[in-house]
């Protein structure tokens, strides 16, 4: 089996552009979203169209790439959404929507690949964090808790999973132009840059370079971590 | 798919993962087994592991994806995870309850 590398939320923004990255580097690659995928499917990709905290559809969709690709060395649980309000405007079902899928989602997925790798006694996980955490960025508390909770996940995950020769990991972006910060007015997004000690937007590349990493099989002895972008720490 | 079919899937499932696991006695395993929480069995990663290769010998067998570990496996009073007849008791419900 060649390398098989899953990727959650794929409809568009960085987990499209995952896909496009994973199969350039020779990978089978598959992926999911709640809407149906922009455009013609590449070769060597499998869409399925699943929603991460539904748990029916998770099993369902990892046991299906498993058979047909043969198991699966590399999940990056990329899907996620956000929402900026204050705390007070804040309705409990926008908090639960963006826990469902952020946290629930990522533990699900996380826990029905993790069974595939640990047969296989190999695997790579990587997350999605934020910037967004580490900053305390006002407007932002139920998405940076959320991902609080996804960083958790990762660190405690590694070492449950660590044994199984898995390593668990996480990613933490700066603000990247795709459709989860296009809402953000400008102001606030360029004071949140202010704060990075590199002082621009993320890029699709600078992503894809950190999780290249990660899931190298050289980083055997990298787990638990969560790498921020831009200098945020 | 009867009882004895799904009891009889754990114990070659079992049987199989006995030597990766390192557990010689579970090589030849029985209804009686046990697997875990009593003074014999396995340590929880082994079990894990074990819950893993039961789902998803049981997806191959029958064409069935199940979890086994649920909210309802995991408050039992008697944890269905003592030995492997009870696994494969609780495989053989999760079995029937997807088939309705």
């Amino acid at each position: 089996m060649g390398d098989v590398a899953l990727v959650t939320g794929t409809r568009k923004g960085i987990g499209r552009h995952l896909v496009d990255h994973f199969l350039h580097k020779g990978y089978a690659v598959a992926g999911c979203s709640r809407e149906a995928f922009e455009g013609p499917l590449p070769e060597g990709y499998r869409h399925y169209l699943a929603d991460v905290a539904d748990e029916r559809a998770v099993v369902d969709m990892v046991r299906d790439v498993q058979n047909s690709c043969g198991g699966i060395t590399v999940l990056v649980n990329n899907a996620g959404i956000a929402s900026m309000n204050h705390l007070l405007l804040t309705p409990l079902s926008t908090v639960e929507r963006i826990f469902s899928t952020n946290v629930f989602g990522t533990f699900l997925v996380m826990r029905e690949v993790a069974k595939v790798m640990s047969a296989a006694r190999y695997g790579r996980i990587v997350n999605f964090a934020t910037v967004a955490t580490p900053l305390d960025l006002e407007g932002e508390a139920s998405y940076a808790a959320s991902k609080a909770a996804v960083e958790s996940l990762t660190r405690i995950a590694a070492r449950e999973l660590a044994p199984f020769n898995i390593t668990v990991n996480a990613v933490g972006p700066t603000p990247v132009m795709t459709d989860l910060v296009r809402s953000v007015p400008k102001r606030k997004l360029d004071a949140l840059i202010r704060k990075q000690a590199i002082a621009r937007f993320g890029e699709q590349r600078d992503i894809t370079n950190v999780i290249d990493f990660l899931v190298s099989r050289d980083s055997d002895f990298v787990t638990g971590q969560t790498i921020y972008l831009g200098g945020v720490s | 798919m009867d009882e004895k079919q799904v009891l009889q899937l754990v114990i070659e499932t079992v049987s199989r993962e006995a030597d990766d696991l390192g557990y010689n006695e579970l090589r030849v395993p029985t209804a009686e087994t046990s697997l875990f929480g009593g003074e014999a069995g396995v340590d929880s990663l082994s079990l894990v592991r074990l819950i893993a290769a039961v789902e998803r010998a049981a997806e191959i067998q029958f064409g069935r994806n199940i979890v086994l570990a649920d909210e309802k496996a995991m408050s039992m009073r008697s944890s269905p995870f003592r030995t492997v007849g009870t696994l494969g008791d609780l495989l053989y419900q999760r079995l029937r309850a997807v088939d309705g």
